[in-house]
């Protein structure tokens, strides 16, 4: 079977009142863009944990995006300026773990910018394609080899334990 | 006579705090050897390793290992020990999460032995000499343990029984957990044996913690004269206490130093370092960029600070584009 060709992936967590709204209104607009994204609906970007931006890099993510109401206008009225400070901070912590700045994107998006919602797609699509694979859990796979030598070896011993018990 | 149970202490990529940390139980470590037949303790008795090997599997009890897994050596011993034991304790820090040593994940193998073998300005070795898996001098091998790319958690390696957490633990954790475990009062496999809430709920300044902190700076500690009675976070310092398992007595806090975190994270968080970024980002009062970063000034060093003791055991656990990559040999 030839391999399919790679596509990226894009986690996106979208607020409830302003960018999730605004990817309905690119749907029901008909706007073309990238089927790369999964959507994930948040009551508020400042809902957003940065552990779940980190299991979605740990689980395969090439990308993660989040879309928030424009700064003045959450709803919970404070909830997109701890989504900023957060972003900023947990984007230079990617960096220093060596995940590319273009792989975390924070995008303001109100409900009305449909069009907005297609060209961050599409734009986050084509970075990521130059980018490559992020492929952490093939990584962590890598690094693991080095231990399974000894663990197959560990594994032979009980086997040979259990048959001289056997005898 | 019934024979006492058997147990025994090792240690693996560590700094030795934790063997002492077994020593200061003092007198109470009569106690323990009243109540058990250390029978591996490489640190302080001499038993050797094919002592351990000459005993049945599961014979002993319950084994402490303290320390981070770096070597091909600590994975055999991991393993051995795994083997022999009915129990199987990460005792400290490291052997949780991986501790100070997996900081050395942020770096690639080849980079560290660069600089400790000839760029380390201490170091006078023209022949840039390494040390090899196995040398020959007149005929005679000789041979040392295997340097991995990088730094694991205990449980990263072998499955692992339940943890006693900090750097080094406490007196108090270590007795009882060792009380628990000679008892068979334990809870189900798996559990980190210390309280299971953050350490500000046991914080002897949560009075002073205000309910909506609201801090235009982030602070250095040895750059602050820092009031001993008030809420670290309350005065502007990364504190990781809302973040970290209480059970240390808030030894650290006492001491009128921050919290770094050596106990982990509750049951509900699996990330440390997330959470208390994402704590700290919550309580900063700015809305700009700019006044965002100036207040984060104070915080130099986010993976430093943040997963001081917990890099390896992560959801990321390393820097990620460090060899090997895919296709390449590992070492």
């Amino acid at each position: 079977m030839p391999e399919r060709e790679w596509q990226p992936r894009i986690v996106a967590f979208f607020c409830n009142w302003c960018t999730y709204t605004a990817a309905d209104l690119a749907g029901v607009s008909r706007m073309k863009y990238p089927p790369n994204g999964c959507v994930i609906r948040l009551m508020c970007s400042g809902r957003l944990d940065p552990q779940l931006v980190l299991t979605a890099f740990a689980r395969g993510a090439d990308g993660v995006l989040i879309g928030g109401c424009h700064p003045g206008d959450c709803h919970y009225v404070e909830g997109n300026y701890k989504t900023l400070r957060r972003f900023r901070l947990l984007s230079r912590l990617l960096q220093e773990l060596g995940i590319e700045e273009e792989r975390l994107r924070l995008e303001w998006i109100s409900a009305a910018e449909g069009e907005k919602i297609r060209h961050v797609v599409t734009d986050m699509v084509e970075k990521l394609r130059t980018l490559g694979p992020l492929n952490l859990p093939g990584r962590h796979e890598e690094w693991d080899k080095e231990i399974e030598a000894l663990a197959h070896e560990a594994q032979a011993h009980e086997r040979e334990e259990a048959m001289s018990y056997a005898h | 006579m019934p024979t006492k149970p058997k147990v025994a202490f090792y240690w693996c990529a560590s700094c030795g705090g934790c063997e002492e940390a077994v020593v200061d139980l003092a007198e109470d470590i009569l106690g323990v050897v009243e109540a058990v037949d250390i029978v591996y303790w490489p640190v302080a008795m001499d038993f050797k390793k094919k002592d351990l090997e000459a005993l049945a599997d599961q014979s002993l009890v319950a084994a402490l290992v303290n320390g981070a897994i770096r070597t091909s050596e600590q994975e055999d011993m991991a393993r051995l020990l795994r083997r022999k034991s009915q129990y199987l304790l990460a005792y400290g820090a490291c052997a949780h999460l991986g501790g100070i040593p997996g900081l050395a994940n942020q770096f690639a193998r080849e980079d560290i032995l660069r600089y400790v073998y000839e760029a380390a300005p201490s170091m006078a070795n023209d022949s840039k000499t390494r040390p090899q898996i196995e040398s020959r001098n007149n005929g005679d091998a000789v041979t040392l343990p295997e340097f991995r790319n990088g730094v694991r958690a205990l449980d990263q390696v072998v499955e692992v029984d339940y943890y006693i957490p900090g750097c080094p633990p406490t007196p108090g954790i270590t007795k009882a957990a060792l009380g628990a475990l000679l008892a068979g009062k334990l809870p189900p496999k798996g559990t980190v044996l210390a309280p299971d809430v953050a350490l500000c709920e046991q914080c002897p300044r949560v009075d002073s913690k205000p309910q909506d902190l609201s801090l235009t700076q982030f602070k250095r500690p040895h750059l602050t004269c820092l009031d001993p009675e008030k809420c670290l976070l309350a005065q502007g310092i990364p504190c990781l206490g809302p973040a970290t398992r209480g059970g240390c007595e808030a030894l650290c806090i006492k001491g009128n130093m921050a919290c770094t975190g050596c106990f982990g994270p509750t049951s509900r968080v699996r990330d440390q370092g997330a959470k208390i970024l994402s704590c700290l980002a919550s309580t900063l009062a700015a809305k700009e960029d700019q006044a965002i970063e100036e207040g984060f000034a104070g915080i130099p060093d986010p993976v430093g600070t943040f997963y001081r003791y917990s890099l390896p055991s992560s959801l990321l656990r390393r820097k990620v584009d460090l060899p090997p990559m895919k296709g390449e040999p590992s070492l």
